[in-house]
């Protein structure tokens, strides 16, 4: 597959919710590309912006209390930030596609599986019922649901949790999106039926070609499914890069703390796991330097004032750190040396 | 599916004989009887007459006795008030009119009720929303009775749109109805609002977004289907509502309906009108309990799937 062609661009992306407590600057200023064919994980812990991201391209963030306050999501010619909703209603479910983390709650108990799967079908193909039906079981095959023909009939309560996120995926997949962006489509989901799923994406993406954008704070998941990382933090990317650079030459503190927090089934069990200490800064009032400074074990006194720019690391992998400043390299030998002895 | 219904019969014949049982000896613990007056009491030997004549001589046991024989035949016996009449006949005469009534009632709570209540959830705290709940507010507050008069006084005498009163074209179904579904529609009305803006920010719903589905699909087809579940519990109860409801509307304008014979056998003492009436709206309200449990079966499939696992 050629993965170089373009698909989707997001560049200056910002993000803000209307709060009791004020404007929360949810998505701050990010940018980034996205391959066709290409499998794109953003990563990150919780309320660092990465879902938020992903439901902007879609445009479903709640419309009264949330706003895309600048940037462009460019997609095959059209910019997804500023198009009428009604024309973004004709690329919801048939250009890009999404689910979501919990099948349960995302699919509706009192609809068939059946009617779930057809009405995209029909909204977006303009086909008839017997056509729909004929692609629901198609898909449902796809998928790895035995018997489609009389599952079409059954409801959500009558399927377990692995098949039920294989219907979400069926129902995003019915119309041959080219993105699909699954929020932590396997957090929800038992180890075993998370590996299935995992497959289950790739052997899609081998058979219709679809970009696929993953969210999860499961580095595990990334490493087996994703092609290029995004990580984010507090509503910015601070390092990207493909996924072999990401997990073997991490350049930020934070990818690297991340990694390091990682359980291994061959360490030593006496030695703790080792968190990032700290929280990540109230987004009310981002920090005027780098976000992570205060967490960070590197941090130096330009860090907590002025943001980094981003900078290349080696190809496709760029960082946001001050470490990579010429100057602070120089800096660290210096500091880490009496450290080290 | 049949093993249910079955021992839903069953338990629908005991709450009847409930409620025939109790009704007969409240009725009959109450003092005076259908021969006296306005304390005025007949001669005497007509009294023994006439209380032989619908063996009301006989011990309290006995009469209950001879009742359950006649009512399981399906007759509801004589008025004790009018030896000419029956009471099979008066319902027979009264039931299709308050039945009429009681359904528009019903149907225009039910579709104005919802109605309101979604628009009030999708415009939420915004002015159609404040409008929507002080119209529920003030249904729920005024009493049918008091909307009745109202609605007579500037529809009928002022504006004169309306006839006042009695029974017969459309024109006269209009103000009763609309006083018997005040106070429903705003119940089904607040009740709608809640649900809807609990189920609107449900996962599924930004699901049905996400595959690009138009507002009012997603409306009607995801969310109200969901959110109408508590309001057909309530439909039961509030049939119940309007039908009772209908005694005290049918008797300020006029209608001749059950209601009118119901309030006459009381005023009257008149135990078989009121034993049949009674008997009568309790098998039709135990009998649309049954029609919303099944009901709600159909609108929510995992409902229809629990009773299947508890009957083993």
């Amino acid at each position: 597959m050629d993965k170089t062609e373009k698909l989707l661009e997001v560049s200056g992306l910002r993000v803000t919710f209307k709060t009791h407590g004020g404007e929360v600057n949810a998505v701050r200023d990010v940018s980034f590309s996205m391959n066709k064919g290409e499998t794109l994980a953003i990563v990150g812990e919780s309320g660092c912006g990465k879902s938020v991201t992903a439901k902007s391209i879609m445009r479903l963030i709640p419309e009264h209390i949330g706003k895309i306050a600048g940037g462009s999501v460019m997609f095959k010619g059209k910019d997804l930030a500023k198009l009428p909703e009604k024309e973004m209603r004709e690329i919801r479910g048939k250009e890009i596609s999404m689910i979501f983390q919990d099948a349960m709650t995302s699919l509706n108990p009192t609809i068939s599986i059946g009617e779930q799967i057809m009405e995209g079908i029909i909204r977006h193909q303009k086909v008839g019922k017997s056509e729909a039906r004929r692609q629901a079981v198609e898909i449902l095959t796809l998928v790895g649901i035995a018997n489609p023909e009389s599952r079409l009939k059954q409801y959500l309560h009558q399927f377990s949790g692995g098949m039920r996120q294989r219907i979400m995926i069926a129902i995003a997949l019915v119309c041959r999106p080219s993105i699909l962006i699954a929020d932590e489509p396997t957090t929800a989901l038992d180890v075993t039926i998370q590996a299935q799923i995992i497959d289950l994406f790739k052997s899609i993406q081998q058979k219709t070609g679809v970009s696929i954008i993953i969210i999860t704070h499961d580095l595990g998941v990334v490493a087996k499914i994703a092609d290029r990382v995004n990580v984010m933090y507090a509503g910015k990317v601070v390092e990207s890069g493909p996924v072999q650079d990401i997990f073997y030459n991490p350049q930020h503190p934070y990818t690297k703390g991340l990694l390091a927090s990682m359980p291994r089934l061959d360490a030593d069990r006496s030695i703790p796991l080792s968190p990032i200490p700290g929280t990540p800064p109230d987004l009310f009032a981002p920090p005027l330097g780098c976000a992570f400074a205060a967490r960070c074990d590197y941090a130096l006194e330009v860090c907590r004032n002025y943001q980094p720019a981003e900078s290349n690391v080696h190809g496709k992998h760029s960082v946001s750190c001050w470490l990579q400043d010429p100057r602070a390299k120089k800096m660290l030998a210096a500091m880490q040396a009496p450290t080290g002895t | 599916m049949l093993s249910f219904v079955f021992r839903r019969f069953i338990s629908m014949i005991v709450t009847l004989w409930l409620i025939i049982t109790v009704t007969f000896f409240l009725m009959h613990a109450v003092p005076g009887s259908p021969f006296e007056k306005e304390g005025k009491a007949l001669n005497e030997t007509v009294a023994q007459n006439l209380n032989a004549y619908y063996n009301l001589d006989k011990p309290l046991f006995v009469q209950y006795g001879l009742y359950l024989q006649k009512l399981v035949q399906f007759d509801l016996g004589p008025s004790t008030a009018n030896s000419a009449d029956t009471v099979n006949k008066m319902i027979a005469r009264g039931f299709p009119v308050s039945f009429q009534l009681g359904l528009i009632a019903v149907l225009f709570a039910i579709i104005s009720g919802v109605g309101l209540g979604v628009i009030a959830a999708l415009r939420h705290n915004r002015l159609i929303d404040y409008a929507a709940m002080i119209i529920a507010v003030l249904g729920i507050s005024i009493p049918s009775f008091v909307v009745a008069p109202l609605l007579i006084k500037y529809l009928a005498v002022e504006w004169k749109l309306l006839p006042t009163a009695t029974w017969g074209s459309w024109q006269h179904v209009v103000m009763p109805a609309l006083a018997l579904a005040f106070g429903p529609i705003a119940i089904i009305a607040r009740l709608t609002r809640t649900n809807m803006l609990e189920v609107l920010t449900q996962e599924y719903i930004e699901t049905a977004k996400a595959k690009g589905l138009k507002p009012a699909t997603i409306v009607i087809k995801h969310a109200l289907r969901n959110a109408i579940l508590p309001v057909v519990t309530l439909l039961g109860a509030l049939i119940a509502n309007v039908l009772t409801g209908s005694f005290v509307i049918e008797k300020i304008f006029a209608i001749p309906g059950m209601g009118k014979y119901f309030v006459a056998g009381i005023i009257n003492r008149d135990y078989s009108v009121i034993m049949g009436t009674t008997v009568f709206y309790s098998a039709l309200l135990i009998f649309l309990m049954f029609v919303v449990d099944v009901l709600y079966g159909i609108i929510d499939p995992r409902i229809k799937l629990h009773r299947k696992e508890s009957e083993g």
